[in-house]
């Protein structure tokens, strides 16, 4: 079947079975292989995009139920010339990554918590990223990264 | 994942009808299915979304002043819109993570039947009804066991109607890795008595604590909890607890909840 959605502001289509996954229609249709998958059971987050608005897990959705949705993935985040937004930049200034490989989904996570509340606590920040797993930075940096994006002091060390 | 056709209804009408093909499922928010499909522990032949059917999405409020939630209405959609039951906003609200909130529904959660899931904690508790396409069903004839409902093949949750409490809240002793309940206990007092729903903990899945529900109701304290005690028999034992241990946290649950109310 035909599928027609828009991602990152374009008009994209694509033929997918019934069964294919976002993930792998933004993946292997589109070749837009910035939204990774990391376990594909749900769990980890890294293929976290955006569904009209709403943060998503893109392994755990069906291409097909994005018929006529706005989609937008990591691609789009940064300006056309390569500039990086505001949470990209702070993830770098904060090393907010060490292999990257959670980097997409944590980016795309941030934006939807500092879209909803501009300015958390750390404590909503570490609430908001239950869904979202890194194995290498012990998560401190990457809150510090999203306070530092929100405009707020951040804490020397993050709190434990 | 084995391949299927997927629908998109836009009434319920029309999906009952598209649910008679045979080894057709509904699909929620996908966030049980989804994963269950990909493990092949389920391979339906045809998908039914529900997910594009206004009527059954949203929030109000009936003519007893129940809440009434449509049956694909979000985790977080019910979190931000369920004022009017706080402690069922905040459980709503404690499920997953945010982008399992965004997509999974408590149509899907009330029919799934998890033992583990927080939902059929609060519909039992509450004494609420669920709505299908083709009756209304009381919560205590509703939960059978676990993954067991009183769901026919086909028969798709389209509203639960929730009365509400004068107090309530929902305790969740959260298994860290799944985020699902290890323990979740609700607990709701109404004019006419209190009601104790656990989920978590039992082979049977949600349950009622009578014992628990008759102290509270003649003395609405922590402290009336003191002299009960549960017994791990039929609790779920695995690396995570054993059955004594579910049947002390469903305790100290209970009264967390009776105080957080
Ligand atoms: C990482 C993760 C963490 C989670 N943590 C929790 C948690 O802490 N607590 C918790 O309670 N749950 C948790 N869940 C489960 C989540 O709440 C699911 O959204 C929910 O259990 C199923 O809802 P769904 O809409 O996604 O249903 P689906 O996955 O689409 O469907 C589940 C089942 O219900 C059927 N179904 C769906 N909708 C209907 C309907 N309206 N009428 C009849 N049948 C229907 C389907 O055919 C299927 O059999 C978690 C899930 C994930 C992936
Ligand atoms: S790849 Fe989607 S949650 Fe891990
Ligand atoms: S930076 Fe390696 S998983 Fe997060």
């Amino acid at each position: 079947m035909k599928v027609t959605m828009t991602v990152n502001g374009q008009t994209r289509t694509g033929e997918v079975e019934g069964r294919t996954l976002l993930s792998s229609f933004l993946r292997e249709n589109l070749g837009l292989t910035g939204t990774h998958v990391g376990c594909d059971t749900s769990q980890c987050g890294a293929c976290v995009v955006h569904v009209d608005g709403k943060d998503v897990k893109a392994c755990t959705m069906f291409a097909a139920e994005c018929e006529g949705a706005e989609v937008a993935t990591i691609e789009g985040q940064s300006a056309p010339d390569g500039t990086l937004n505001k949470i990209q930049q702070a993830f770098q200034d904060y090393h907010g990554l060490q292999c990257g490989f959670c980097t997409p989904g944590m980016v795309m996570t941030a934006a939807a918590l500092l879209r909803d509340n501009p300015t958390p606590t750390e404590a909503e920040v570490r609430e908001y990223l239950e869904g979202n797993i890194c194995r290498c930075t012990g998560y401190h940096n990457i809150v510090r990264a999203i306070l530092a994006a929100s405009g707020q002091e951040v804490p020397a060390v993050a709190a434990e | 994942m084995y391949n299927f056709d997927i629908e998109t209804p836009s009434t319920v009408k029309d999906a009952v009808a598209a649910l008679k093909q045979e080894d057709a499922q509904p699909l929620g928010g996908g966030q049980t299915l989804i994963p269950t499909m990909k493990q092949r522990l389920a391979m339906p032949s045809a998908l039914v979304s529900l997910k594009g059917i206004d009527e059954m999405r949203g929030i109000c409020e009936d003519d007893d002043g129940r809440l009434c939630i449509g049956g694909s209405t979000t985790h977080a959609e019910v979190a931000a819109g369920a004022g009017k039951y706080p402690a069922l906003a905040a459980l709503a609200g404690q499920i997953g993570d945010p982008a399992v909130r965004n997509r999974g529904t408590i149509g899907g959660s009330v029919a799934n039947n998890d033992p583990a899931a927080c939902y059929p904690a609060a519909v039992l508790a509450s004494g609420a009804t669920v709505t299908t396409d083709r009756r209304e069903i009381a919560a205590d004839d509703y939960f059978q066991g676990m993954f067991t409902t009183a769901l026919e093949e086909g028969e798709i949750v389209t509203e639960v109607k929730f009365p509400v409490p004068e107090k309530a809240a929902y305790m969740k002793f959260e298994q860290p890795a799944s985020r699902f309940a290890l323990v979740g206990v609700f607990v709701a007092k109404f004019a006419d008595g209190v009601r104790v729903a656990v989920t978590g903990a039992s082979e049977e899945g949600v349950f009622r604590w009578s014992e628990a529900e008759a102290a509270l109701t003649s003395d609405f304290s922590a402290g009336a909890l003191e002299g009960l005690s549960l017994s791990g028999d039929g609790m779920i034992s695995d690396l995570h607890g054993s059955g004594d241990y579910r049947a002390h946290i469903v305790k100290v649950m209970t009264k967390r909840a009776v105080e957080a109310a």
